[in-house]
């Protein structure tokens, strides 16, 4: 029973769900916007920070991207705002601020 | 050559094979077409501690589960066994008793509750020694158990144990002549001792 | 042509499970079942299959671990028993919900305190609601054709359930006794190559099994697995049709013998029923119109056809080898009850507990049973509707 993930909602009857729930795709977290949770949200001071990478590998939402040795910005879909990256930045270069 | 099924029960001490010589009559009877149980009663087991095994051999499908109470033969592999466990315990008084002893019939007679079938004493230790240098008593009990007991023709036996010891001790044949050796001393002890009490 | 041979009911399971070859074993040992891992790694270790054997560090670990392998696209397997069982507890419920046809070698031994090491079904009764097909054996026969027959059910696209496939400790599976196998490759062809349609280790088709479910979903995939469970009840028929078909041996959910005119019937599980149907070979040549209705698969539970196969008996003993401590009767005693009465099958019954912990139950306790049962019915006895058989009063 490989059913399309997208398809599955919680107003589908039991008898279009898979057996055990199996989902039938990989990468299904990226359809699913944690950014929306968000009551506060980090904000970069590029000119505090060292490129020391502390930040990026704590992030339980992996939003923030390192391409090339160098972190990017945020990626704000799926930042929740949990504030660790602000919390383990050596360089006081991430400040939280209250709001979307 | 009997149609039911033929019950015993075997006596020992953990480590001497009372188990394994149960699974051999088992294997024997098998290979003669008898339908067969053997089977082990696990107690706390350790060296030396008092175990029972069973057989059941049957020219009938044996469906039967339980113990054995009221066997028709009974083999005592250890003579010190006599005094603690009741070995004649609803043992049939048409049946008999095996008892692995160097001692005689007449000293052992009283060890046995006034039991009134047959007693049979082998002296397995002995015949082990002779045969093979070392103390194995299975092949000598068994051999006394297949004769009195009748489950099977002894030639049939006999040719059976030949392969299977064959294919057993297939690195080791002179293993296989001393084992062939403690059977056929052990039935010939048999043989004759039947002859006397008939 | 079968292949006639003598073997312990560890031995014929160990065989089948040669013959099967399947992809992944961990395991851990426990008495009585241990023989089972240490004869399966003996045929990895001679080259005899390429199973790989897994020696893991506890029964949860082996409980995971064929989860794991199970859900990365592996036929596998375990085996165990009593304690073993319980601590794979929490992992039996994975194993069922996540669907995965996983199967294991129950050798029946009773669960702690007091510490024994011989047979009686509280293990698997203890499990009889983690969502796992169980099927029972009287004989090593059954035990060796009943492990055959459980990848055909286990693996079956309607079912995807893991199955246990359970024998009494030390009564069969350290007993020798006569036994048909059948040639490697009727098994093989009859098993057949486990081609799941989805598994982890596929790159081309990701998945992911297990997710966590919140309310929204969980009812709904809870009912998913029972009617799975409701699948597996003509699969396990049309099984057992075809492995008739290949043995002339045929199975279904129970087993009937002398049933059709019995008067007093003796529902029971496992080895004790060939002990009982001694007994009843007795009573008949007495006169007394007295059968046995020997329950194979317990889960699923065949409550209709047992209430339909009892209906016209004046008393049944429902034989329980465990002890639910509901302060009135075993698992079975319950499970049947539930059943007569929904099919409105007014039949007396009685709840007997025997062979805990290994206490022998004989051809003269089955009797004793069936002479109660009469007693209670023609002479008006009273009878306890729950108690125990074989116990020191």
């Amino acid at each position: 029973m490989r059913t399309d993930v997208t398809k599955i909602t919680e107003t589908s009857p039991y008898a279009e769900l898979t057996e055990g729930l199996k989902i039938y795709a990989g990468g299904t977290s990226k359809k699913f916007h944690t950014g929306e949770w968000r009551t506060s949200r980090p904000i970069m001071n590029w000119e505090k920070c060292k490129q020391c990478l502390l930040c990026a590998p704590v992030c339980p939402d992996s939003s923030i991207p390192v391409a090339d040795g160098k972190r990017g910005n945020f990626e704000m879909d799926y930042c929740k705002g949990c504030g660790i990256c602000a919390s383990v930045c050596p360089f006081g270069a991430i400040e939280m601020k209250e709001g979307q | 050559m009997n149609s039911r099924t033929i019950e015993m029960r075997w006596h020992g001490r953990g480590g001497q094979g009372a188990k394994t010589a149960a699974l051999l009559l088992a294997d024997v009877a098998f290979k003669t077409g008898k339908q067969v149980q053997g089977f082990p009663e696990y107690g706390p087991e350790r060296m030396g501690a008092p175990i029972t095994a069973f057989n059941r051999v049957s020219d009938h499908k044996i469906r039967v589960h339980s113990h054995i109470y009221t066997p028709d033969f009974v083999v005592v592999v250890d003579d010190t066994l006599l005094e603690s466990v009741d070995v004649t315990s609803g043992l049939k008084a048409d049946g008999a008793i095996i008892i692995n002893t160097s001692r005689s019939k007449e000293e052992i007679l009283p060890l046995l509750k006034g039991y009134k079938g047959g007693v049979y004493t082998i002296d397995a230790r002995k015949i082990s020694i002779a045969a093979l240098g070392k103390y194995y008593p299975n092949s000598p009990m068994l051999a006394t158990a297949v004769a009195v007991s009748g489950v099977m023709d002894t030639e049939e036996f006999l040719d059976e144990m030949q392969a299977s010891f064959q294919h057993k001790f297939a690195s080791k044949p002179e293993v296989v002549e001393g084992n062939m050796m403690a059977l056929k001393m052990a039935l010939e002890e048999v043989t004759r001792k039947q002859q006397e009490v008939a | 042509m079968s292949i006639k041979e003598r073997m312990s009911g560890n031995e014929a399971v160990s065989y089948a499970i040669k013959q099967i070859n399947p992809d992944v074993m961990p395991a851990f040992p426990i008495t009585p079942s241990t023989e089972i891992p240490q004869m399966v790694s003996g045929y990895v270790a001679n080259g005899e299959i390429d199973t790989e054997f897994i020696a893991v560090e506890s029964e949860h670990s082996a409980m995971s671990a064929a989860v794991g392998a199970s859900a990365a696209g592996a036929r596998t397997l375990t085996a165990t028993s009593s304690c073993g069982l319980a601590l794979m507890w929490e992992v039996l419920h994975i194993a069922a919900s996540n669907r995965l046809p996983i199967a294991l070698a129950l050798v029946n031994r009773t669960l702690s305190g007091p510490i024994n090491i011989n047979c009686d079904h509280s293990d698997s009764m203890g499990a009889r609601d983690s969502g796992w097909i169980q099927i029972y054996a009287e004989n090593n026969q059954e035990a060796y054709d009943n492990f055959i027959q459980a990848y055909r059910i286990a693996e079956n696209k309607e079912v995807l359930l893991p199955v246990m496939i359970c024998q009494d400790g030390f009564i069969t599976s350290h007993a020798v006794e006569n036994i048909e196998l059948l040639e490697d490759e009727k098994v093989k062809a009859f098993v057949g190559e486990y081609e799941p349609e989805d598994f982890l280790l596929n790159p081309g088709k990701p998945m992911a099994v297990g997710p966590y479910a919140v309310t929204g979903y969980g009812m709904e995939a809870k009912k998913n697995q029972e009617i799975a469970m409701e699948n597996s009840r003509s699969v396990i028929l049309d099984v057992a049709r075809e492995f008739a078909a290949l043995t002339g041996r045929k199975y279904g959910y129970f087993e009937e013998y002398h049933l059709e005119d019995a008067e007093y019937a003796m529902l029971i599980i496992g080895s004790a029923a060939g002990t009982a149907k001694d007994a009843v070979d007795e009573l008949r040549k007495t006169g007394k119109k007295v059968g046995i209705l020997k329950l194979r698969v317990f889960r699923p539970f065949p409550g209709k056809e047992i209430a339909q196969a009892l209906k016209n008996v004046k008393a049944v003993a429902v034989m329980d080898r465990s002890e639910s401590y509901r302060g009135g009767g075993g698992p079975l005693g319950v499970e049947v009850g539930s059943a007569l009465f929904m099919e409105r099958v007014h039949i007396e019954a009685v709840n007997y507990i025997y062979g805990l912990a290994g206490r022998d139950f004989t051809v003269e306790n089955a009797i004793e049973v069936f002479s109660e049962m009469e007693a209670m019915v023609t002479e008006g006895r009273e009878v306890p509707q729950y108690q125990y058989v074989g116990l020191r009063k």
